[in-house]
């Protein structure tokens, strides 16, 4: 990307995750106009906005979402395009997003990520979910969390890594969520607590799963070149990319590789000229407490196998040496589908300028990943200070 | 769509084996032209779990596991419901029929769209 106009993030929302009234007209129509708030935009200038949603069909009924969203707020006549790329939908609006901007398409595109879930029951919304399965996987009753049950015996198996490990990620991922004014469970859990949960894909427990949730959340993007017109403080895409794995998931080599992580991990660090040890912050998809495990491991923070030990010796502790989920993650935080790729940046956004209040760390560069399916389809962004 | 469901590995001339079938195999893109009955084999356990949080139609609580078969030195996995609890990593299961696995009326996939029949795996003794 070396010479290129890259591009800036010059505005960030996000609104209350957990369990709302609004619905998802109104949850996107809050996060959108937030975000145009935070940099002072009028949306009459917009020229391109997206809406990242998995399902506003399937839960309420309401398509054409971001045609609603434009009227809404004032951004006629911007082109508005739905991504639904399942529960990557926000890291994929982010790649369209980018897209937009750096291809010259648009200097100033919104995105505006959303879903809202908790008005079904969770089996009902387990089930929405569970239809981006194969039908020889749909058929068994395959879910998203038994897949994470799978992998997570097999992983515990083949690395030897003690059951606590992944409560110890819950534990840490809650601690963070304390601080997050946004999150959904502002409540610190201890090890018994997790460990003696109900077992919902045995070895995993209630605890090692992220909530359903209602909320949304939203991106400003221009060139760089042009983003001192709107605000000194805002942060720049150094690097994205993005991969896909098999849809049916028992097809893959090993269980326990993020394909597309590494993958998508590869084209962002190709694009931003970085390496994994060059990030000082990081988000990931931690929807179970498995996948953060597998995702560190995926994007190169460490080994194949090692990164529980990680969490045991708390580098990724807030204070730690390399902290990942700030924001509490998924897991404190709540996983509005559709919103929450976008809310990890919004996250790294406000660490890298310095913003995020009690959960701040030091970091100049960030890197969110954000999974669809299980590890079917991920998005790896890159953001560094401008 | 029921009651006809067959087990088969798909395998492409470059003797990759998937399950299920694909239009191109997933490993070299070439059209799958062979398939191999699954239904009498036996297979070794990979990984399972007790999943007891199921959505509608689904038995509660559902016992499910990813097997390895092995045809003719090349491996092909599947993945299905446990006829029971008690399974471990490495043990030997068979296919064992099931005409119907979940209830096609009561979830969100609509029911003509797939089959609901299969296989599921029991340990041999």
């Amino acid at each position: 990307m070396a010479g290129m106009d890259r591009v800036a993030v010059i505005g960030a929302s996000m609104t209350q995750f957990g369990k709302r009234d609004a619905w998802i007209r109104e949850l996107l129509a809050e996060a959108g106009q937030a975000c145009l708030d935070d940099a002072d935009v009028s949306p009459l200038d917009l020229e391109h906005l997206y809406v990242s949603n998995m399902a506003s069909g399937e839960f309420e009924g309401q398509t054409g979402v971001p045609n609603a969203l434009a009227h809404d707020l004032g951004a006629l006549p911007a082109y508005t395009q739905r991504i639904d790329q399942t529960s990557s939908s926000g890291g994929a609006g982010i790649y369209a997003a980018w897209q937009s901007v750096a291809s010259g398409a648009s200097d100033l595109t919104l995105l505006v990520g959303g879903e809202k879930m908790t008005h079904k029951t969770t089996a009902e919304s387990t089930d929405v979910i569970a239809s981006l399965t194969h039908p020889v996987e749909y058929k068994h009753g395959l879910t998203l969390p038994s897949f994470a049950g799978l992998t997570a015996r097999r992983y515990l198996h083949e690395y030897d890594a003690p059951r606590e490990s992944l409560a110890k990620v819950a534990v840490k991922n809650h601690k963070n969520g304390v601080d997050n004014p946004h999150a959904q469970f502002r409540k610190e859990v201890d090890l018994e607590t997790v460990m003696e949960s109900p077992i919902v894909a045995d070895p995993l427990r209630l605890y090692d799963f992220c909530p359903i949730t209602d909320g949304s959340a939203a991106l400003l993007f221009c060139p760089e070149s042009k983003a001192k017109e709107y605000t000194d403080e805002y942060t720049v895409i150094s690097g994205i990319g993005g991969a896909t794995d098999t849809h049916v998931v028992h097809e893959r080599d090993d269980p326990t590789v993020m394909g597309a992580a590494v993958e998508s991990s590869e084209l962002a660090y190709n694009m931003a000229e970085r390496g994994p040890e060059d990030v000082d912050v990081a988000e990931l998809h931690d929807m179970f407490t498995i996948l953060e495990f597998l995702q560190s491991e995926a994007v190169g923070f460490f080994e194949q196998g090692e990164g529980w030990k990680a969490v045991e010796e708390g580098v990724t502790d807030r204070d730690g040496e390399l902290p990942i989920n700030t924001s509490g993650g998924l897991k404190s935080k709540g996983h509005p589908l559709g919103a929450s790729g976008v809310a990890q940046a919004y996250e790294l956004h406000q660490q890298l300028l310095g913003n995020a209040g009690e959960r701040q760390v030091d970091a100049e560069v960030g890197l969110a990943c954000n999974v669809g399916g299980f590890g079917n389809c991920v998005i790896t962004t890159i953001m560094e200070q401008a | 769509m029921s009651g006809n469901s067959r087990f088969e590995a798909h395998r492409c001339p470059n003797g990759h084996l998937s399950y299920p079938g694909h239009p191109r195999c997933p490993e070299c893109a070439e059209p799958q032209e062979e398939t191999v009955d699954l239904s009498d084999l036996t297979a070794t356990v990979i990984t399972w779990t007790t999943s007891t949080a199921t959505p509608p139609g689904v038995r509660q609580p559902n016992h499910i596991a990813i097997v390895e078969f092995d045809v003719d030195g090349e491996s092909v996995r599947a993945i299905g419901q446990l006829t029971s609890d008690g399974v471990e990593i490495g043990d030997e299961v068979r296919p064992v029929y099931a005409e119907e696995l979940r209830d096609p009326d009561a979830g969100i996939r609509e029911k003509e769209s797939q089959e609901w029949d299969g296989y599921r795996f029991e340990p041999v003794e």
